[in-house]
Parts: C-alpha cells; structure tokens; sequence
C-alpha cells in the first residue's frame, strides 16, 4: 500500500492494513512526573509490540497526561496510540490536545468514554462528557478527512494559510461483555459508521460470550470494515480474577479460570499460560486482526507473552 | 417537580441562632409534594428550633407560614409581607428558585435556604424520588422511546451504553440507578424501533442547557 492511500502513516495502520497480525500493549503513565518510570515500561515493550496504548487517567485516577508520556515513549523507540477520554475535556480541549498531539508526533488516538469520576482518586470533581466516544470518533474523523473542527471551521490559520490537519489512525473499544448484550454489536457498527479504523476490545475471559458477540460482528462484515484487535488481561492471582469479576462491571470470569489458578502452584505462571491459550486461540478466530494486551502493571511481563504465543519477531515496516 | 431534601437540622440552627426573630416559610407546591417544605415541615422544622433553643438556652422566636408559591410574586401578600418584616431574618424551605425570589421580592430581608435542592424529578413511590429532566433546554426524548439519556446517564451519553452497564443498572449506583441505555434499549425494542438506535446523533449543541449562561423565557404574546 502506497503512503498517500494511508490514512496516518503510524505503524500499527501499516502492519494492519498489510493484512500481518498486529500486537499492542498498554503502558499506564506514572501518577508522578517521573519520566524515568516511563522509561523503564518503554524498554519491556520496545521491540515486543507494534504500538503501546498509553492510558488517560485511566480509572479515573490523576496520572501523567496520555499525550506527555506517548511523547516520551515516542522518544524512547516505541509508538504510541493515545488514549482520550471523554471525561476530563470538552470538545475545545480535546480538539486543542490533539493538534499538540499530532505536531509532536503522535498519529493513534483511541477514543474512549471515560470511566465515571466515582471510581477514581477526585470522587468530588465535575465530568465533562461533552462529547462521547462515538461522536468523538466523528471529530477525529471530520478533522482528518474534511480537514475541519467540529464547529465546521477549517483547520488553517487564516484564510489563506495552509489546511494543516491532524491525521490520527482512529481506535475505539468494544466492550462485549456490557449490557444489553445485543447493543453491544450495535455500538460497534455506530463506531465504524462514524468512522473508526480499529477496535481494541474489552479483556476478554468469557471467550463463549466472546465469540457469540465476534459471530454477531461477522454477521454484519463489520471485521471487514474495521480491524479489531482482541484484549487480553493476563490474571496474577485467584485475588484479581475475584476481583475482576466482582468489581468491574460486565466482566465475568468463568470459574474454570479461577479454579486453574487456585490449584496452580504458581498461579501467575498459570495466568500467563492461560493468557498464551487465549492469544493462541484469538489468533485462529476469523475477523480477529490482533492482540490488545492490557497487562496492568506488569509491562515487563508481556515479552514473554508475546513470544510463547508465537508472535515475535514483530513485523517491520517502512 | 422540583425535588428538594431538608438540610440537616444543625445547619439550619445555625442560620436560625443569629437572630432573635426567625420566620420558617413554606411553599405550597413542589416541596410540599416532595414533602420537604410544605405547611407541615415548617411546623416540624419551626417546633424542632423553639425545642432546640430551650435546650441550648437561646432566645429565638419562631413564625411560621406557608404561601402557594414562592416563584410567584403575586402569592407574597400583604400577609406574608407583615411577616417578613416582622421577622429579623427568614427560613425559607421553598426550593433554591423560592429563596432567591423571597430576596427579590423582599430586597431588606436576609433569606436562608432550609433545603437542599435536588433536581426535576418524579415521585416514584412513596418517600421516594427520582430524577427524570436535566432541564438540557432542547427535547429529544422523542429519538430515546421517551426515556432520557441526558439526565438519566450517569455520563449523559447520546450513542448508547458505557461499558459499565450491567444486569440493567448503571455500575456507578447498582443498588439504586438503572441504566438508562438498558430502559431506552427496552423501550425501543417493544416500539419495533431498534433501528433507529444506529443512527449516530451528532455532539449535543449546549447552548440551550446552563453552558449559554443563565436563561430566560420570554413570551411576548402573554405579556402584560
């Protein structure tokens, strides 16, 4: 595929829409201006993966903006996909951000709603939800393709400076495990119409629910309009599989996961090697064009993951 | 309605201990229906000050009265006017409208606010109270089945449910909040409308909502 018939240029569009089977990870920014930590994550992934989601405040909780440290770890060989929230910005903000964002080299965005404020360290703050992640994909999209703010303004200086847009390979979630169940599918197709071009899905255990809802997306050739990568969550313990499932919503962890770690005689060891089976097995299912691995803090661990699943060395691109 | 809640009682003491003459006034519309400040919470609330004051050994007078509405001016009668100007101060258990109005009405009195206002809401069952109208200032419960995402989202979301929706609640208040994209969901479905829910609604314009600063109605047909 030519440049000009790319959308953004990133690495994750050109390993993606070269047909190769894309891996990511996800680095969560310190909750310090440490850049050192950033660093030290950079270099377990560096060379792993094809691109690094680096998280917005995720769960609510204050961290180093999701665009400084992808900036960092840009500097430190790897490519970010930036995270952004509906939560924290309104649209100004948000467009504003990404204009930084774009002149300092970032070229992934996800597109994300927010977790609710309640669940974070700033329970009293105010949230924003200005837009939300499907009409923030609309914005990415509009500010891209027709070179225009959402306003309608076109993205130049003065009348007649240059049109200068940001061109973002555009991701958004999937949650499949959310109810009602049978919108989660429509959720997915309102993302592709307002224009996204890849999906990283919700941590997946629940792989019966999980191909119910990939049969339903195949139904529709929505994986035909829209990379979808599959998120998997490496479980540490019988602590954080419990937890997982009581305490996020619409996640469930079958049981026979959990058994599997409680007899395990080290149950992390046993985590990851279900973690392997799970990429192994995603890896096979049609209309699954990656792996989205969300090991929460443990960066280091996700070499090792990624090559027992087969998947090193990481393609290179031009 | 409006739905408003009383304050705690030690807060309204408070406002109440810095006068020696205090009038509590009700109103007789919203917050009698939400049973928060209607004709029998001022005489609940006036007698728990004049039992609280023996107590504490102040000296505070307490008057009672209730009119129909405190965001009317022709409901501050001469009566009520006596009162007020009686009084060194009011308590007023109107909602948050009804304070500021007493004030506007009444430029000398000083006015304190009894009751927390909460929001527009319905009764759902007895002692019970929900919210059901963000007053966004631009209807479109026709596009949900007449279930309202905007004030019925925990992030007014207009694209469909958040990830955090489970068995039908919202994941930010399980025991007490549906989701509403579940009961929007639903309703659709009965209507034969699902359809509809793939259209992309575009960014909501704010203007109409508080983001366009205060606002007014203004209807020149009724003017006087």
């Amino acid at each position: 595929m030519s440049e000009e018939a790319l959308k953004s240029g990133s690495r994750l569009e050109k390993v993606l829409t070269s047909g190769q089977f894309a891996v990511t990870a996800e680095l969560g920014p310190p909750k310090s201006a440490d850049v050192e930590a950033i660093k030290q994550k950079a270099g377990y992934l560096n060379g792993v993966v094809d691109a690094v989601n680096i998280t917005d405040n995720q769960t609510a909780i204050v961290r180093m903006s999701s665009i400084g440290a992808g900036v960092l770890a840009r500097e430190a060989g790897l490519e970010p996909v930036v995270q952004v929230t509906c939560r924290d910005r309104n649209r100004l903000a948000i467009q504003s951000d990404l204009l930084g964002a774009y002149a300092l080299g970032i070229r992934n965005v996800l597109c994300l709603t927010g977790d609710h404020q309640c669940f974070g360290n700033h329970p009293a703050s105010r949230n924003v939800f200005d837009v939300d992640s499907i009409q923030l994909i609309q914005m990415l999209k509009d500010m891209r393709d027709d070179k225009v703010f959402a306003s309608g303004e076109e993205i130049r200086n003065t009348k007649k400076a240059p049109i200068v847009e940001p061109r973002f390979f555009i991701g958004a979630a999937a949650n499949p495990f959310g109810d009602p169940f049978a919108f989660r599918v429509i959720r997915l197709a309102k993302k592709v119409k307002a224009g996204v071009d890849f999906i990283q899905t919700q941590c997946i255990y629940d792989m019966d629910r999980f191909k119910q809802w990939m049969e339903a997306v195949r139904n529709r050739g929505l994986h035909d309009e829209v990379f979808i990568l599959a998120g998997v969550t490496p479980l540490k313990s019988v602590r954080m599989a419990e937890y997982m499932r009581d305490n996020v919503a619409g996640l469930t962890v079958p049981e026979h996961l959990i058994e599997r770690l409680a007899k395990a005689e080290v149950p992390r060891d046993e985590g990851e090697k279900i973690a392997v089976e799970q990429m192994q097995e995603l890896r096979e299912m049609p209309g699954i064009s990656g792996i989205h691995i969300m090991a929460i803090e443990a960066e280091k661990s996700v070499a090792g993951l990624v090559e027992k699943a087969g998947l090193l060395p990481r393609p290179q691109v031009a | 309605m409006i739905v408003a809640e009383r304050k705690p009682f030690d807060e309204v003491y408070d406002f109440a201990r810095r006068h020696a003459k205090v009038l509590v006034l009700g109103c007789g519309t919203c917050v009698t229906v939400c049973m928060a400040g209607g004709e029998k919470e001022v005489g609940i609330l006036a007698n728990q000050i004049r039992l609280a004051a023996r107590e504490r050994h102040d000296t505070i007078e307490v008057a009672e009265h209730t009119i129909e509405r405190q965001c009317d001016r022709e409901f501050f009668d001469e009566a009520v006017s006596r009162k007020i100007h009686e009084a060194d101060a009011v308590i007023s258990m109107g909602c948050g409208v009804g304070v500021q109005y007493c004030v506007e009405c009444f430029t000398e009195a000083i006015v304190y606010p009894a009751l927390n206002t909460k929001f527009f809401g319905a009764t759902i069952e007895q002692g019970e109270w929900a919210e059901r109208c963000g007053g966004c200032g631009e209807c479109r419960l026709d596009l949900f089945g007449g279930v309202c995402p905007v004030a019925r989202c925990s992030k007014h979301l207009l694209n469909g449910p958040c990830g955090g929706s489970s068995d039908g609640k919202c994941e930010v208040d399980p025991e007490n909040t549906d989701c509403a994209w579940q009961l929007i969901y639903d309703r659709m479905e009965r209507l034969g409308r699902l359809e509809e829910l793939e259209d992309v609604i575009p960014a909501k314009d704010w203007r109409s909502d508080r983001d366009g600063g205060p606002r007014k109605v203004t209807r020149e047909d009724v003017k006087l």
